[in-house]
């Protein structure tokens, strides 16, 4: 045991000795450990989010999508689609591109979706103040909108916007109403979006076809059948070909994006892994350098009566102390900043297993890098080593 | 307590088969004070590294203490080294890293010994050595004299049976060499086997027994 502790006392007093060298090769350590870390924990972070996100949505959620530029859905084909059973209800989706200000601020891009009264209902918005579309909205091609609140608060500041006019494309709108805040969704931020009645989007000079319908069911446990219901009446009714359009659940789409997101994860979590065995042979080097060098102390020791294995206990503790050491920066370093870009708005979710895992790692690579150099030294004649200089 | 019975040893020098050490016979009874001497390339040192369990014999045997250690496996040797044999080399051989104290700790702690129980011993040694109040002092602060005598307080700590030494005033001036051998002959009279090997004839003079060595073979003084 007091062998143990002096061997672990005196690697350390080497490992200070050689502060630059031991410094240079925990780097390789270091960073390996902190890419895995990081890269892993950005990839679980985004994973979770996304996830959330998607069932957020709910999982009675189908989303049609029709991907011809041939075919679309009519306004008035809705109706029919909302009396197929288990539907509940129905919200089309269209999104353009426009030119928002209000009073002399300057003007600004903003996605516009122009939809029906359910999407609200459809997609899990709610309101903070003000009302929602109604039927009245879209019979008449009112000209009213919806803000999302980041768009809410930059175009009107602390000011209550209800009742008040914007203008999109030089049109005036009549705020309605302002979204609850709800952060970013799939891919566009919902609170800078700005919601108009679906029949109002021809005054921006787009069409009243729809491409993008979402449909939710009241049953959700009959979803996969209400999914086939639906496909088979676009298909038959309608007469557009299964090749052009698509329906799905948001149970399918979490599955996809997660076998991405998850491929993503081991595709980086392999890069920093890469990363991390060269370090290990920088580790391996360094000893072999440091076995080279001290052939005279391997010499003096086993004249003083050292076995072999204490020789080769020596040099690997010596190797493992460096890389566990470089393990336990690594770590921190990982951690310190994965939160770091949390804080910068990433979504960082440190995985306990992971880090485990990498610390234990480097571990092993002390393990095994250390092993070669030590059993090295541990073999040197010891005429031959006390008579290097 | 030593017995060596015809042990050759040769060498491999670009090629030519150097007799380094010729059918050597050689004696050592315990508390004798014996000194080896002969001129460098004469096989001095290849003897003292048989002799120190360092280097392995072609042929011949090695009794220790009536024990033939032809066959010892490379864990009992490094035992012999630890616990028998008190090395003490020209060039003192001290780590530099380690203090006067850390350096006299090694061959305690290889033996098992725990921290305390071997700095303790460790302090005494420098004590008897007279290197009072140098515990802690780093061999680069030490003069010659004084980095020999922690190598003998070193050499001493596993109360070894036999002290070797190497050469150990190859390296001092002449003044500090006799003070060197004089602690050298302090513990002969305490009972401690003492080897030298050495180049110097004054230096193999302290001895009570001379043994000369030339061209790979021993000759006793006197024969």
């Amino acid at each position: 045991m007091t062998k143990f502790v002096n061997i672990l006392k005196n690697s350390l007093k080497n490992i200070k000795n050689n502060k630059l060298r031991s410094s240079l090769t925990m780097l390789g350590l270091i960073i390996g450990i902190a890419s895995v870390i990081i890269l892993v924990g950005l990839g679980k972070g985004t994973t979770n989010k996304v996830t959330s996100q998607v069932q957020s949505l709910g999982t009675n959620l189908l989303t049609l999508n029709i991907n011809s530029s041939d075919y679309s859905l009519d306004y008035a084909e809705l109706d029919s689609i909302l009396k197929l059973d288990n539907v509940e209800s129905v919200a089309p989706q269209k999104t353009v591109s426009a030119t928002v200000s209000r009073g002399t601020t300057t003007s600004q891009r903003a996605s516009i979706i122009a939809t029906t009264s359910s999407y609200m209902d459809v997609t899990n918005l709610s309101i903070s103040s003000g009302r929602l579309l109604s039927s009245i909205d879209l019979e008449n091609n009112s000209k009213v909108c919806l803000l999302g609140n980041d768009i809410a608060e930059t175009l009107f500041g602390l000011s209550n916007p209800i009742g008040q006019s914007i203008k999109i494309n030089g049109d005036n709108y009549t705020v309605i109403g302002v979204l609850t805040q709800v952060g970013s969704s799939m891919g566009s931020n919902v609170d800078d979006i700005i919601i108009i009645p679906f029949t109002t989007a021809k005054l921006l000079g787009s069409d009243t076809s729809i491409n993008n319908l979402y449909i939710k069911v009241s049953d959700e446990n009959r979803i996969d059948r209400t999914t086939s219901i639906i496909e088979s009446y676009i298909k038959n009714t309608l007469g557009i070909s299964s090749d052009y359009f698509s329906v799905s659940s948001q149970d399918s789409m979490l599955e996809t994006m997660e076998s991405v997101t998850d491929t993503m994860s081991l595709l980086l979590g392999g890069i920093a892994g890469i990363s991390l065995i060269v370090g290990g042979i920088g580790v391996m080097n360094v000893m072999l350098v440091s076995v080279t060098e001290r052939t005279k102390e391997i010499g003096i020791r086993k004249a003083l009566g050292a076995k072999r294995s204490d020789i080769l206990l020596q040099f690997l503790i010596e190797a493992l102390v460096l890389c566990m050491l470089g393990g336990i920066i690594g770590v921190g370093l990982g951690l310190g900043i994965g939160t770091l870009l949390g804080n910068m708005g990433y979504s960082f979710l440190p995985n306990t297993t992971i880090t485990l895992i990498s610390f234990l790692s480097s571990a092993i690579i002390g393990i095994v890098f250390g092993i070669f150099p030590a059993n090295k030294a541990s073999k040197l004649n010891p005429i031959d080593a006390l008579h290097t200089d | 307590m030593i017995e060596i019975t015809n042990i050759n040893k040769s060498f491999y020098l670009g090629g030519e088969r150097i007799k380094a050490l010729d059918n050597i016979n050689f004696k050592v009874k315990k508390g004798e004070f014996v000194s080896i001497i002969g001129p460098s390339g004469s096989g001095k040192s290849t003897f003292m590294n048989i002799l120190g369990f360092l280097d392995v014999p072609d042929s011949g045997t090695y009794k220790l203490d009536g024990v033939n250690m032809e066959k010892a496996s490379d864990k009992e040797l490094a035992k012999i080294r630890n616990t028998k044999i008190g090395f003490i080399f020209q060039n003192f051989n001290l780590l530099n890293k380690l203090t006067a104290t850390e350096n006299i700790q090694v061959p305690l702690i290889y033996q098992g010994k725990t921290n305390s129980e071997s700095k303790k011993k460790a302090y005494k040694l420098l004590e008897k050595v007279g290197l009072k109040g140098r515990e802690e002092h780093l061999p680069m602060q030490l003069s010659g004299g004084q980095q020999q005598r922690v190598a003998i307080a070193r050499a001493l700590a596993c109360d070894p049976e036999i002290i070797l030494a190497d050469e150990p005033t190859g390296a001092l001036d002449s003044k500090t060499s006799v003070e060197i051998m004089n602690e050298l002959e302090e513990l002969n009279k305490k009972g401690q086997t003492i080897i030298i090997i050495t180049h110097d004839i004054n230096v193999a003079k302290r001895a009570k027994r001379i043994v000369k060595i030339a061209d790979g073979k021993l000759y006793e003084e006197g024969e």
